[in-house]
């Protein structure tokens, strides 16, 4: 494919040189100059982070880090801490949900936006905005407006509604889906556009092939549309999931992890016990967990998008 | 008299030494509330006008997971501020033994700071190895019961003279349809043990717990009161009733509907900004009206090594901070309106009101560390989250709690 | 070629004879159209609710947040919370409000923005298009870094940006908000031109244009939707980064949000809710400028008519 061309393109203008070592230094030289700025945040951040992290989990680093190795005496105090338990409970539940939700009603909104409609601009972006505002403050919005007394359930309550309830923030059971709304209300916007984006980069011959087959439009979306987006699609997936895994603002500003510890995240605990509480040994095991986690779910994927053979996505 | 003379003094010698040139000094702390910025500014009002140096703030909210990163990212990268507020105890050690901050021990040993620190514990979290690295700036303690005048009133009873009193009362106050205890969602919750613990356990526990780390103690007769007390307060509070500041619990107080609640002394910045006049609207009770000693720590400043060819100037008012900060003058303006206690009684403290009173004559018998002053922050943490928990699932037993917290307090260095 | 007016909110005109793309035009007032709005109003409704009670709040005075409903409109309006939050809120011991850190953040989000995008669309259209040895390898191993949590990050990047030179300046905050903003971006660029025609790139090979050329003249003008999304989101994220711009950029080049922060988290006190909820709508006005105006960029057709072009 591309390679091809590369090559005819390449053994036209670079006659007579030693070919093994243009292969390796020179045949693509921009591409690799431009490429140098990815590989070295690989190898020396990620990669090197990751190990840094690792590693300093065996230890007892307190503010700083240091080589006090310990073995597993932080993992072990991480499994007997309800907190973390609790943590890694929610995050599940929590994700899935959100992941589910962000999809579904992000396609649904995009699909709407793509009908030609008028005030195309306007609808974007008020769906957008709550994006690009603080947590900080739009979370206590959301607190007073799930607060029982002061908001929704009140005001209605006033209002003649008695039986009107939603107090779903001050509920154990039930915190973890008022944060869920405010999780969507944020961040559903920025998935519509991207997939809006998706939707956009459709070939224009695929809708007339479609409309001339007589396809409803409905099935042309979910059968024709929806896998020729699968770019797009894991761009999003992989975009909303390391939002779950980040979870951290949100939970803060809305519930500061109550009442109790009922809407603790994992996030929040390895924040916490790194710059509040000190310990950066037991911060960077939490941190090896959720590493650990997000490695046993990416590895399949990075199997099915790069097992196999030269296959583009 | 003799006090303007040392004022004066201290006045003139800095002038001497800094007068060539004025230089700029960062100083770094989380005091962004009005009440203690306002407090702040006495600081670098003496700062500037006896050396004639430029105090550049850069105030950053949220000591823990707010200023705390940057502030250490900032001492590690090489980029250190002229002086930063910081935790004092363990946290610092690390920075200390990496050659990052500076040592202070010449400069105490100049003003003799031992003379007039008025608990040579509050030194303590300071020293390391001998040598002293931070000084303590305000003593601030966790040991008072707020009661509320208006409550009170309504039910026609006279404001209760101790907790026991006041437990006593809450019955009364719940027909009223008044809380017997007000509180804030998140932290506020994991200072009360500490208060529960001077005030029904005694001096005794509060050492034991927190200077020699005994889980036998937790695990003693003394603290089951302790944990009893935690159960008894958690019966009377539910989530629906909680608020979300600790300033909210202050106004409840003076509405009077909230009788009563155990928070730190800086309640009382919020209390008297929102208008209330200690005795009238509101009582304190320090250490529940029932221990004679305040358990309690204290905000400390740190200096930073600065990096290699920093101007000696800069240096010569990193030093003139340091003096300044424990200074009389300082000391007076200072904690005057933050509602903390000065670090030295030998300041004119006719000013303070009837609370401080209160706490200065306690003050002489000795002050005893504070958990946030002892432990380390990571112990501190643990505790907090125990207590959240705790507070909120009746599942985990009066046992539970004493077991679990006699753990952490075992484990904790 | 393209079909733009209807993007830029026009109305479902279509000028040429060219065939639209998407569903079949349709009417202003039929049932399906109607449905659709209404759907779309209600999402609108949730999604500008709470914005309408931070609007409310901020035109507020104190007494009438504390006792009055939250949902009500203020009873006398007033602007004062807007003009403290901007010039005279207190932020420690300055009392200048947010405005001092405006330029500051406008310094650190303009070159981060640009360089962390340029970077990222670069890594995407090597990946898609110049594929080398282990070039897919870096790529999953980039992916995984999105998942962590950056803060868990900041001590090593402290020790490189101080062992590089440049801890404490712009360049220090540029950088890392390229390193964290790699991940996600190069994933999308590399996606989206991975679904791009390959037949205009190849075409290009065969007439002899280079790396570079084919990234500026092909790839670039036919991503504009995505370029607007990458946009976005570095807009977003860079503007309300407080963290990685309080460290290391530098006292000098303290963002508006350190000044945010400390107006909206200060410990003690009542918090004063409408100069809070004014200061955040402020704060946030730059990025939603952005959002608006990009819209005009965010055009269905471009691929297209830049493949029959």
């Amino acid at each position: 494919m591309a390679d091809t061309a590369v090559q005819t393109a390449e053994r036209t203008r670079a006659p007579g040189a030693s070919r093994v070592l243009y292969n390796t230094f020179i045949r693509n030289l921009s591409a690799k100059i431009a490429a140098a700025p990815m590989v070295l945040t690989v190898l020396v951040v990620f990669i090197g982070c990751t190990i840094w992290t690792v590693y300093y989990s065996f230890t007892a680093s307190r503010l700083l880090p240091n080589n006090k190795l310990v073995g597993f005496d932080q993992y072990e105090r991480l499994f007997a801490t309800a907190r973390w338990n609790v943590s890694v409970t929610n995050l599940i539940i929590y994700g899935s949900l959100s992941l589910v939700f962000t999809l579904t009603i992000g396609f649904v909104l995009a699909v709407l936006m793509d009908q030609k409609i008028r005030f195309e601009s306007a609808f974007r972006t008020i769906m957008l905005y709550p994006f690009a505002l603080s947590f900080i403050v739009t979370g206590l919005v959301w607190q007073w407006i799930m607060n029982p007394t002061l908001g929704l359930q009140g005001t209605l309550r006033n209002m003649g509604w008695s039986s009107f309830t939603f107090d779903w923030l001050n509920n154990p059971k039930m915190v973890l889906y008022a944060i869920l709304i405010a999780g969507l209300w944020q961040g559903v916007g920025f998935t519509m556009v991207l997939l809006l984006a998706g939707l956009r980069s459709v070939d224009e011959e695929i809708w007339k092939a479609a409309r001339i087959d007589g396809i409803p439009t409905w099935r042309t979306y979910i059968s024709i549309v929806l896998p020729m987006m699968r770019g797009v699609l894991v761009t999003s997936v992989v975009l909303i999931g390391s939002g779950i895994v980040r979870l951290y603002d949100l939970v803060v500003a809305l519930t500061d992890g109550g009442p109790g510890i009922s809407s603790e995240v994992p996030a929040k605990y390895v924040y916490q016990y790194m710059f509040s509480g000190g310990n950066l040994g037991q911060a960077l095991a939490a941190s090896t967990m959720m590493l650990v986690t997000v490695l046993i779910i990416v590895i399949p994927w990075a199997y099915l998008e790069f097992g196999g053979k030269g296959r583009r996505s | 008299m003799k006090k303007f003379a040392v004022v004066a003094a201290l006045a003139t010698a800095f002038m001497g030494s800094t007068a060539v040139k004025a230089v700029d000094l960062e100083v770094t702390h989380w005091w962004t509330s009005a009440g203690e910025a306002a407090a702040v500014a006495e600081f670098a009002r003496v700062f500037e006008e006896q050396t004639g140096n430029h105090w550049v703030d850069s105030a950053l909210s949220g000591s823990g997971t707010g200023a705390n990163p940057v502030i250490i990212s900032r001492i590690i990268g090489g980029d250190p501020m002229g002086a930063t507020q910081m935790n004092t105890g363990r946290d610092a050690e690390e920075l200390i033994q990496a050659g990052l901050m500076r040592d202070l021990t010449d400069i105490a040993n100049e003003m003799k700071i031992e003379d007039f620190y008025v608990d040579k514990s509050l030194l303590e979290p300071c020293t390391y190895e001998g040598k002293i690295y931070c000084f303590p700036v305000n003593i601030h303690s966790w040991d008072w019961l707020w009661l509320s005048t208006k409550a009170y009133e309504k039910i026609g009873e006279p404001v209760p003279k101790d907790w026991n009193e006041y437990v006593a009362s809450w019955p009364k106050l719940k027909e009223a349809g008044i809380l017997p205890f007000g509180l804030a969602t998140g932290w506020p919750i994991s200072g009360v043990p500490g208060v529960l613990m001077s005030g029904l356990g005694g001096s005794d526990l509060v050492l034991a717990i927190n200077r020699d780390k005994s889980g036998d103690a937790v695990r003693g007769p003394e603290f089951r009161k302790v944990a009893e007390a935690m159960d008894a307060l958690r019966k009377e509070i539910s989530p629906d009733m909680m608020v979300p500041s600790f300033g909210d619990v202050g106004n409840q107080i003076l509405a009077g509907e909230a009788a009563g609640n155990i928070h730190g002394d800086w309640l009382q910045g919020d209390l008297q900004v929102a208008g209330g006049v200690p005795g009238k609207d509101y009582e304190c009770l320090p250490a529940l009206g029932l221990g004679d000693q305040l358990t309690g720590g204290g905000d400390a400043f740190y200096f930073p090594v600065l990096p290699e060819g920093t101007d000696p100037a800069v240096i010569q008012a990193q030093t003139d901070l340091a003096k300044l900060l424990i200074s009389p003058e300082a000391q007076l303006a200072f904690n005057l309106k933050k509602g903390s206690m000065p670090i030295r009684l030998d300041v004119d403290l006719s000013k303070a009101n009837a609370c401080m009173q209160k706490a200065i004559k306690l003050l002489g018998n000795g002050l005893l560390p504070s958990g946030d002053f002892a432990l380390s922050s990571d112990t501190q943490q643990q505790l907090q989250d125990l207590n959240i928990e705790f507070l909120d699932d009746d599942s985990i037993t009066v046992d539970d709690y004493v077991a679990r917290y006699a753990e952490i307090i075992e484990q904790a260095d | 070629m393209s079909q733009t007016t209807t993007m830029t909110g026009s109305g479902p005109v279509t000028r040429s004879g060219v065939e639209p793309s998407g569903p079949r035009p349709k009417p202003f007032f039929t049932p399906p159209r109607i449905i659709l709005y209404t759907v779309l109003v209600f999402a609108c409704i949730y999604f500008l609710f709470p914005l309408y009670v931070m609007i409310v709040t901020s035109f507020k005075t104190m007494p009438e947040i504390r006792f009055g409903n939250i949902f009500a409109l203020p009873a006398q309006w007033t602007g004062e919370a807007w003009i403290k939050a901007w010039t005279s809120a207190c932020t420690g011991l300055t009392c200048q409000g947010l405005s001092p850190g405006f330029w500051n953040s406008v310094k650190i989000t303009v070159p981060s923005t640009i360089v962390s995008i340029f970077i990222a669309a670069v890594n995407g259209y090597a990946l898609v298009n110049w594929r080398f040895k282990g070039s897919e390898l870096f790529f999953a191993v980039l992916i995984f870094g999105s998942f962590i949590p950056y803060q868990v990050f900041l001590y090593p990047l402290v020790v490189i940006t101080r062992e590089l030179g440049i801890f404490g300046s712009l360049w220090a905050v540029i950088l890392v908000h390229t390193i964290f903003g790699m991940p996600i971006l190069t994933l999308l660029f590399r996606n989206y031109f991975a679904s791009l025609p390959q037949e205009l790139f190849k075409a290009a090979r065969v007439d002899g244009a280079g790396f570079w050329r084919i990234f500026f003249e092909i790839m670039l003008p036919m991503s504009l939707p995505i370029f607007v999304v990458a946009l976005i989101l570095q807009i977003t994220g860079i503007w309300n980064d407080f963290l990685f711009g309080a460290v290391f950029a530098g006292t000098q080049n303290y963002p508006m949000t350190v000044q945010l922060n400390n107006i909206v988290n200060s410990a003690q006190g009542t918090p004063e809710y409408h100069v809070n909820m004014a200061a955040t709508i402020l704060t946030g006005l730059v990025p939603l400028i952005v959002y608006f105006v990009s819209g005009k960029l965010f055009v269905r057709g471009v691929a297209a008519g830049a493949v029959k072009g």
